[in-house]
């Protein structure tokens, strides 16, 4: 397959892997904050090439993970509406509420659906006029713009049964959160989705205003080997960066279309981020002249008082501050068939990746 | 996050690519794309059944190169450590 | 029957409704088995020597997919469960769950691949069963099969494991995750599709030659949960593991752009046509040879070792040289983001 075959050359991953042994001598901490670069790393065992004394973490980049409770409380509310056909991204299927999960929601008779695509969920709706169908916005900057041409395309449509609940996010205040709480960091694998829509600019005030480099990164072994590489020759020559090594789709202005959608559809709020609190315009609202088609203006419904559980480090982890096998619950009480915390529950959540893909020392 | 995947598009028709990965074949909406459209041939990344950028065969090639270079140099390296018999870093 | 184009209750009734049924559509195609078929038991006799006994349910949705159907799966599920474990299957049951409402000329093709998915297997379906329930209370048609099968000659202990040792190899007899690529691709609620056939296949002429070609330590099937799941299992809690080698491991183009675009990992994706064996090393290469010239293994593969280095966990050597952890899936895997 072109594009990915030739990114998971042996040789490739192999020379980059002793490049890496050769050049690096000093210890580097560096977090990937995209939970599909845990996942990756993980997938092909990237890990177990890397010497000791070089540390990935995994960071917040997982949407599922960094999602509030209270958001899927609401989600849960909405869908014992009767008129309601709640549709959703797999990954939030089992992630737990305060006492219930969509999941289990769906097995006590609400109308929830797994979807692809928020264009499953438009052709939802006008099949069943008769009905509501509210979608839930997760995901970082390249999921937003989907849900914002979405909208756009629903409106066009007169679709007027269908309205989204956002819990939208941007990554920025988040890198440099994690930095201001105290997360010891030489250096971030940057995400190379995200900057595919926003571009390498917005991550400038990292190296500018915190002394760390960001390499934005593919998700193919090689891509990845390059990346921390990148960040070892940054760290050697004490010259931070924001470099790019997905060239094939990043760009330093990233998808104006896509940023312009953005900004038609969304504005940002304060958002509350599992781990890290309340951040500053960090969410993505939608604008009030959208607010037809905003779930969360539409339907006022009762929502359950939030219950966080006792003993999950989610937060912590998220942060990398503490690894998965740190947390009492890891394995035991939390596992991917009966999550505990949202760590967990999406498959690129750290805890996750970790349980599937325990790296072999 | 974002499982995003690159997909060569096969045909047009409206805003939407009928694409194919390896042996797998899926639907695009081509809404977000900036610029020229892309055409049949090209390679496009896909999220969530839309297109975000299509994929730069230039940038992707001298990816390759350079992996070829670390390959070489290390190679190369491989070789003058089996001569002086010492590690070279 | 013929008054007749979908079930009724009345076809679950125990009635004449229920009797036309039987007498018109499964006796029809299961013919062989008349004599047994309606008396309350089928009276058998199965040879001397051990026997293997073994039932399995089959809701597959859609009922029918690339590849296959629910009736050739019921059959050939119910003969490969005999199979891996060393037997030669003879005799099967069939209880059908019917949705009201469902098509009889539908009910009739599925029975009709069942008839003939068993007499090329040469086993007979000796009993059965029919219930309709109400509309709703069913997706259309559930299938519970259960077969009877004789333990071959020297095969006692293939199903246990008892013989695997450090050393011996580890083969599969073709490419994975075709079975549920098909089945998801043709459920068709994606935007996402694939030309990839269901691997659907009775391997009990396979696992028969593998049995007496000797130095067979251990077959099992590679259904559901996929090969990651027989080889956590076949190394849980005992004195050896696996290496695992991801270049060998044949996986269709198919099956690999489907897994990209889910974000499934191919080796916890469900077969229906793959077995997986341990043998011992000295009898490998005769063995591989042999798979490769049987129309159900030509793409037989050398896949990994068992080994004493790491006891209980299977290494997965990567095709970029990295090593990862092999687990038992945790749950089913949905579409996803991210």
């Amino acid at each position: 397959m072109k594009y990915i075959d030739e990114y998971r050359r042996r040789e490739h991953v192999l020379a980059l892997a002793d490049l890496i042994r050769r050049e690096s001598r000093k210890p580097l901490r560096i977090m990937e904050v995209c939970g599909g670069h845990t996942m990756a790393l993980r997938r092909f065992g990237l890990h177990s090439l890397l010497p000791d004394h070089i540390e990935l973490i995994s960071g917040p980049g997982c949407p599922v993970c960094v999602t509030s409770r209270q958001f899927i409380d609401q989600a849960i509310a909405l869908s014992r509406q009767p008129e309601i056909i709640l549709t959703t991204y797999g990954d939030l299927n089992r992630v737990p509420g305060s006492s219930s999960s969509l999941e289990q929601e769906k097995a006590r008779g609400g109308d929830i659906r797994i979807v692809y695509s928020i264009l499953d969920a438009l052709t939802i709706a006008a099949q069943n006029p008769e009905k509501q169908v509210v979608f839930l916005g997760i995901g970082f900057e390249t999921t937003s713009p989907a849900t914002a041409a979405g909208i756009l395309k629903a409106q066009m449509a007169g679709l007027f049964n269908f309205s989204v609940l956002s819990a939208h996010k941007i990554m920025p205040p988040a890198m440099a959160a994690l930095i201001d709480q105290g997360v010891n960091l030489h250096g971030y694998i940057g995400p190379g989705h995200v900057s595919t829509i926003t571009g390498s600019k917005i991550y400038d005030f990292i190296p500018q205003k915190y002394g760390l480099g960001v390499v934005i990164s593919g998700f193919e072994p090689t891509d990845l080997m390059q990346s921390v590489y990148m960040l070892v020759r940054q760290r050697e020559t004490h010259r931070p960066a924001v470099e790019i090594q997905y060239n094939r789709v990043v760009t330093r202005e990233g998808n104006l279309k896509a940023q312009q959608l953005l900004e038609e559809v969304f504005e940002l709020r304060d958002d509350w981020w599992r781990g890290l609190g309340v951040l500053p315009q960090s969410g993505m609202a939608i604008r009030t002249r959208y607010a037809d088609f905003d779930a969360g203006k539409r339907f006022s419904v009762e929502i359950e008082p939030t219950r966080e559980d006792k003993g999950c480090l989610c937060g912590e982890v998220l942060k990398g501050l503490k690894k998965p096998t740190d947390c009492k619950l890891f394995g035991k009480a939390c596992t991917p068939s009966d999550p505990v915390g949202a760590c967990m529950v999406s498959s690129e959540g750290t805890c996750a990746a970790y349980f599937k893909y325990v790296t072999i020392q | 996050m974002c499982l995003s995947v690159p997909a060569r598009i096969e045909r047009i028709e409206g805003d939407t690519a009928i694409c194919s990965v390896g042996g797998a074949t899926c639907q695009a909406s081509l809404q977000l794309l900036e610029g020229q459209l892309p055409q049949p041939g090209d390679y496009v990344l896909i999220h969530t059944g839309f297109a975000i950028q299509k994929i730069s065969e230039e940038e992707a090639a001298e990816t390759l190169r350079i992996f070829e270079a670390f390959d070489e140099l290390n190679q190369q390296l491989d070789e003058e450590e089996r001569q002086t018999g010492q590690r070279i870093v | 029957m013929k008054r007749h184009t979908h079930i009724l209750l009345g076809h679950g009734s125990g009635g004449r409704l229920t009797h036309e049924l039987i007498k018109s559509l499964f006796l029809k195609h299961f013919r062989q088995a008349d004599e047994h078929f309606l008396t309350d038991s089928a009276l058998l006799d199965p040879g001397k020597g051990q026997i293997a006994f073994t039932t399995d349910s089959f809701v597959v949705d859609p009922l029918f997919f690339p590849g296959g159907d629910i009736g050739k799966l019921a059959v050939a599920g119910t003969v490969n469960d005999l199979a891996v474990s060393g037997a030669r299957p003879l005799f099967l049951s069939a209880a059908f769950v019917i949705e009201e409402g469902l098509s009889i000329d539908m009910l009739e093709t599925v029975v009709q691949s069942m008839a003939r998915e068993a007499a090329n297997a040469g086993v007979r379906i000796v009993a059965g069963d029919t219930k309709v329930v109400e509309r709703g209370k069913a997706d259309k048609l559930f299938i519970t099969t259960s077969g009877i099968g004789q333990i071959l000659p020297g095969a006692g202990n293939i199903a246990r494991a008892a013989e695997v040792m450090p050393g011996d190899l580890i083969l599969i007899n073709g490419s994975i995750g075709d079975h549920g690529m098909a089945v998801m691709a043709a459920r068709n609620q994606l935007s996402i599709g694939t030309d990839v056939v269901s691997d659907c296949a009775c391997l009990h002429q396979l696992t028969e030659l593998a049995v007496a070609h000797g130095g067979l330590h251990f077959m099992r099937d590679a259904t559901r949960g996929g090969l990651a799941a027989v080889l956590a299992e076949l190394c849980e809690n005992r004195p050896f593991g696996i290496d695992l080698f991801e270049e060998k491991i044949p996986v269709s183009d198919g099956v690999r752009g489907m897994c990209e675009l889910l974000g499934f990992d191919p080796l916890h994706v469900a077969n229906e046509g793959k077995v997986v064996m341990v043998v011992s090393r000295e009898k490998a290469p005769g063995l591989m040879d042999m798979l490769r010239q049987h129309p159900l293994g030509g793409q037989a593969a050398i896949i990994g070792t068992i080994t004493e280095n790491h006891p209980a966990k299977v290494w997965l050597h990567t095709a970029v040289g990295g090593t990862r952890l092999i687990d038992l899936p945790a749950g089913e895997q949905l579409p996803r983001i991210c």
